[in-house]
């Protein structure tokens, strides 16, 4: 007799990595800076790491619809940007009248702008649920609108693509413009505190750090779960063979914008924690550059892993902080290069790079993504 | 043909398909020219023709994939089918095979086939669904019968050619499809594996109804049923292998060359 085929979330061997990563980035990371000193972990690793912490997250979320659903966006930035500027906005309501010019309610660019008041938009941005909330719903909503219209109309593949970029691209002139009332392009910063913790504080670093983490462990699980569910399969099916899916009577658009927009919220929460680590949040964020960025992270540690997402954006970013310390004119080479050098020699990424030299006898493991563009 | 659909209902009780009138043209060539196809329930019906006479077209009209420009398409004298779309036909039990093999290659044969179960395919019920015993069982079951009982575990992909032709066909039994559309079932295959096929297929008809689109007129006699020869879009002949070869202006067209 045959066993049907179980998906657990992780394996054994898998919840034993994942507690180690955990208890390593959560425990010895933060103790080892607060007793270890300098010397052990610099206190300006904390936000360094934290802010990888974030594009991890991001790279999740791009891996989701990427890897798994075949959906390449090169719009993820913005989802991430929208985030962050939700976050920017409760982190500037908190000023309050230290500003520089000392207005209790407005922003100093608004008052340098000799506006009188606050912008509807700008409402309820002191309340940090609210916000909260808000850096995940303006993703998602923005997403299902684009996902709507795009899924419905069966635009795929290289179209779906350049349309994201375009709405980055158009979300980046727009929020350059002053009048749309969120700091024009010298976007935000100056922030002072979060929930009254001081944001340059070491314990708020560690806070929000140990967050990020926790964040990106939870999004991981939420991805593992949904890739691991009938849904899953389905979306791997459309992604290899979208009419055939559609024949057997799945209603591949929604199962593209269920995936998509939750993929939003995903880069929504990771930009709004990304924000306070950085101390600021412009509109340089919404660059076109961006988003093809995080698809370069998900594509060099391996489409369709998600442990290769997170992988990507480790090491991508890893190198990116020391190469533009190091040699800062090397990195754009560097970058492109290494794009090209994946592409050429390991299409699968680091993790199907791992997996081949583990499995010598090239037994196919799970989903190969090379069919697709 | 028009006339029929003017009858009331219930004397076509077993008219599972009905398409009239039916044209699609594409940049002004004609693929579909006032087409007029009938399928009683529990039918088996070979469907020949050159390249070009506009089978594919028929079964894309049939599952919604191509809105005809005229005519009409009804699938159990209720649902129109000239307006709903792929997934909502293929919720009626309209199954569909197509010519080139697809089954979802990174997908082992087991997932393909719970993938096709009868099941909600609504995506909130995909992101909670388990598979139960019985739900196992009745897809070991179709396994066992297509020859795939030993390759469950196995990628599709690795499958022969003539094995996922199988395998799409397990899909619609598991589908629980009642009308199948099979696009050239033999394509590639081995004598046994068409035999095999054959035997497979007569064994649904009566309690499925089946369309066969065939180009292999071994095969076509094999299956020993009725014929349409379709001819620049529309029906040229309908009867037996016997009576359409002997038919004069199919012999011009088709089996004459």
């Amino acid at each position: 007799m045959h066993e049907a085929p179980s998906y657990p979330l992780l394996g054994p061997k898998g919840w034993i990595a994942f507690a180690a990563v955990g208890a390593f980035l959560l425990l010895a990371i933060p103790l080892a800076n607060l007793l270890g000193g300098q010397a052990l972990v610099p206190d300006y690793l904390i936000p360094l790491l934290g802010k990888y912490a974030c594009y991890a997250i991001l790279a999740l979320s791009l891996d989701l619809v990427w890897g798994y659903a075949g959906i390449l966006s090169l719009g993820h930035g913005a989802f991430f940007a929208l985030g962050g500027y939700c976050m920017g906005m409760y982190l500037m309501r908190q000023i309050g009248t230290r500003g520089v010019y000392g207005n209790a309610v407005l922003p100093d660019f608004m008052v340098f702008l000799n506006w009188k008041e606050l912008p509807w938009y700008w409402m309820g941005f002191d309340m940090f649920p609210f916000a909260m909330l808000m850096a995940l719903v303006v993703p998602a909503l923005l997403a299902f609108a684009l996902g709507w219209f795009a899924f419905r109309s069966r635009v795929t593949g290289v179209y779906l693509s350049i349309i994201t970029q375009a709405m980055t691209y158009a979300l980046m002139l727009a929020f350059f413009r002053n009048d749309m009332g969120f700091g024009g392009n010298n976007g935000m910063t100056d922030y002072k505190d979060l929930l009254g913790f001081n944001v340059q504080a070491k314990g708020t670093r560690i806070g929000l750090y140990v967050a990020s983490v926790m964040a990106l462990g939870g999004t991981f699980l939420l991805c593992r779960f949904i890739v691991t569910s009938k849904l899953g399969r389905v979306l791997l099916a459309l992604r290899d063979a979208e009419s055939r899916i559609r024949f057997l009577g799945y209603q591949a658009d929604n199962a593209k914008l269920f995936v998509f927009t939750l993929s939003a919220v995903l880069a929504g929460l990771a930009g709004a924690l990304y924000v306070p680590q950085v101390g600021i949040i412009n509109p340089s964020e919404f660059s076109p550059a961006n988003s093809i960025e995080v698809a370069i992270w998900v594509a060099v540690g391996g489409r369709g892993t998600l442990v290769g997402a997170v992988l990507g954006a480790g090491i991508v970013n890893g190198l990116k902080s020391w190469l533009t310390g190091a040699f800062p004119d090397l990195w754009l080479f560097a970058l492109g290069g290494l794009f090209i050098a994946v592409t050429l020699l390991i299409p699968q990424g680091v993790v199907g790079l791992v997996r081949k030299l583990r499995l010598p006898k090239a037994e196919p493991v799970a989903a190969p993504v090379e069919k697709q563009a | 043909m028009t006339e029929l659909a003017t009858l009331p209902m219930r004397e076509h009780a077993d008219r599972l398909l009905y398409l009239d009138g039916i044209t699609v043209s594409f940049d002004g060539f004609k693929a579909l020219n006032n087409l007029s196809f009938m399928m009683r329930r529990g039918e088996l019906r070979a469907i020949i023709g050159p390249n070009g006479a506009g089978k594919t077209t028929m079964m894309d009209v049939i599952t919604g994939k191509t809105r005809p420009d005229e005519g009409t398409a009804f699938y159990d004298e209720t649902y129109d089918l000239t307006r709903l779309d792929e997934s909502r036909i293929a919720n009626l039990g309209i199954g569909r095979k197509f010519q080139k093999p697809t089954v979802f290659e990174n997908l082992t044969v087991f997932e393909n086939m719970d993938l096709a179960r009868k099941a909600d395919r609504r995506t909130a019920r995909s992101l909670f669904a388990h598979l139960t015993g019985r739900e196992r069982d009745q897809i070991a079951e179709t396994l066992d019968m297509i020859g795939l009982g030993e390759r469950w575990h196995d990628l599709a992909g690795a499958l022969s050619h003539g094995q996922k032709q199988w395998l799409e066909i397990g899909m619609l039994l598991v589908q629980d499809a009642q009308l199948l559309l099979l696009d050239e079932p033999v394509a590639g295959m081995t004598d046994h594996e068409t035999e095999a096929t054959g035997a497979l297929i007569r064994r649904l008809a009566g309690e499925r109804t089946v369309v066969v689109v065939e180009h292999d007129m071994e095969f076509v006699r094999a299956l020993d049923t009725n014929v349409t020869v379709l001819h620049e879009g529309s029906v040229l002949a309908e009867g037996t292998l016997a009576q359409v070869q002997a038919h004069p202006r199919v012999i011009d067209v088709y089996l004459g060359r």
